[in-house]
């Protein structure tokens, strides 16, 4: 039941092989914690990249709204586990998602100017539409706590939002 | 006579006073992305009002036209005119919508 979502992930290559392999397990709320929680701080990284290498200021403009969104919903997290004294924990999916994430920022590194804007504007559109469906799929209904199901609840509109919104600055560098 | 210097006093007060019973304030809250109500209907001269309970910066914004930035936490307004009959989103998070209609 769990497999599909996973077998999603892996085929926009956001997970290896061997984590779909593992993961058929549902994961547990500290192992959702953690997966949500990179998944922000990976947007944050990509995105000081962007404000750092982009010279096009709808790029760079995009890049600022994602930091602060992501900063914002990720001390939200960490306020959340505090609370309910959850310790979030490392998981396949997690380690998947920063080994993918280092890979393009590696690959975004290399690239400059309207190649890099692109490039960057493009991968926000296909991750943020990832996590989207990671969370639709299978963290929102894995959750067993409401309040972390609610939080994530929030997390899939700002999600979907943001990737309305990259889409909205893709169609403005063409 | 005596008191003929009263009335145009007395005007000003009337018509201010019919402009501050008639002009309303309408509020909008945004709470977990959502503008609620998402469809309000106002009068020309009304002010809407967005009460901004997320800890995200929205925006209400018409395209091609006028924009109010919402601060996390903050509210922010805008007196509406007879010719904003619009649709609005938010530009941080296109997926919220909302609707104003002026009536006449």
């Amino acid at each position: 039941m769990f497999i599909r979502p996973f077998a999603a992930l892996a085929m926009l290559g956001v997970l290896a092989a061997p984590t779909f392999a593992d993961a058929a397990d549902k994961p547990t709320d500290p192992q959702i914690a953690h997966i949500a929680y990179t998944a922000g701080v990976i947007d944050i990284e990509a995105a000081k990249l962007a404000v750092s290498k982009s010279k096009t200021k709808a790029v760079v403009d995009f890049a600022k709204d994602m930091l602060r969104d992501h900063e914002a919903v990720n001390k939200q997290a960490l306020d959340l586990v505090k609370k309910l004294k959850v310790t979030p924990e490392d998981n396949d999916t997690s380690k998947a998602l920063t080994k993918a994430a280092k890979a393009e920022r590696a690959k975004l590194k290399k690239l400059k100017g309207a190649a890099f804007d692109k490039a960057y504007i493009d991968n926000e559109v296909a991750y943020h539409k990832q996590v989207d469906g990671a969370l639709e799929t299978l963290l929102i209904p894995s959750a067993q706590n409401a309040e972390l199901k609610s939080l994530l609840e929030t997390g899939l509109k700002i999600f979907q939002g943001h990737e309305m919104h990259a889409e909205h600055v893709a169609a403005g560098l063409k | 006579m005596r008191f003929a210097w009263l009335l145009p006093a007395a005007a000003v007060l009337f018509a201010a006073g019919v402009a501050s019973a008639s002009a309303e304030t309408i509020t909008v809250t945004i709470d977990k992305l959502v503008f609620s109500p998402a469809e309000i209907s106002v009068k020309a001269g009304d002010t809407v009002e967005w009460v901004n309970k997320d800890a995200l910066a929205h925006t209400a914004t018409v395209k091609g036209g006028w924009e109010v930035m919402i601060p996390p936490k903050k509210m922010a307004s805008r007196v509406m005119t007879a010719k904003d009959t619009v649709d609005y989103y938010c530009r941080f998070h296109p997926n919220m919508k909302g609707k104003i209609t002026v009536a006449p």
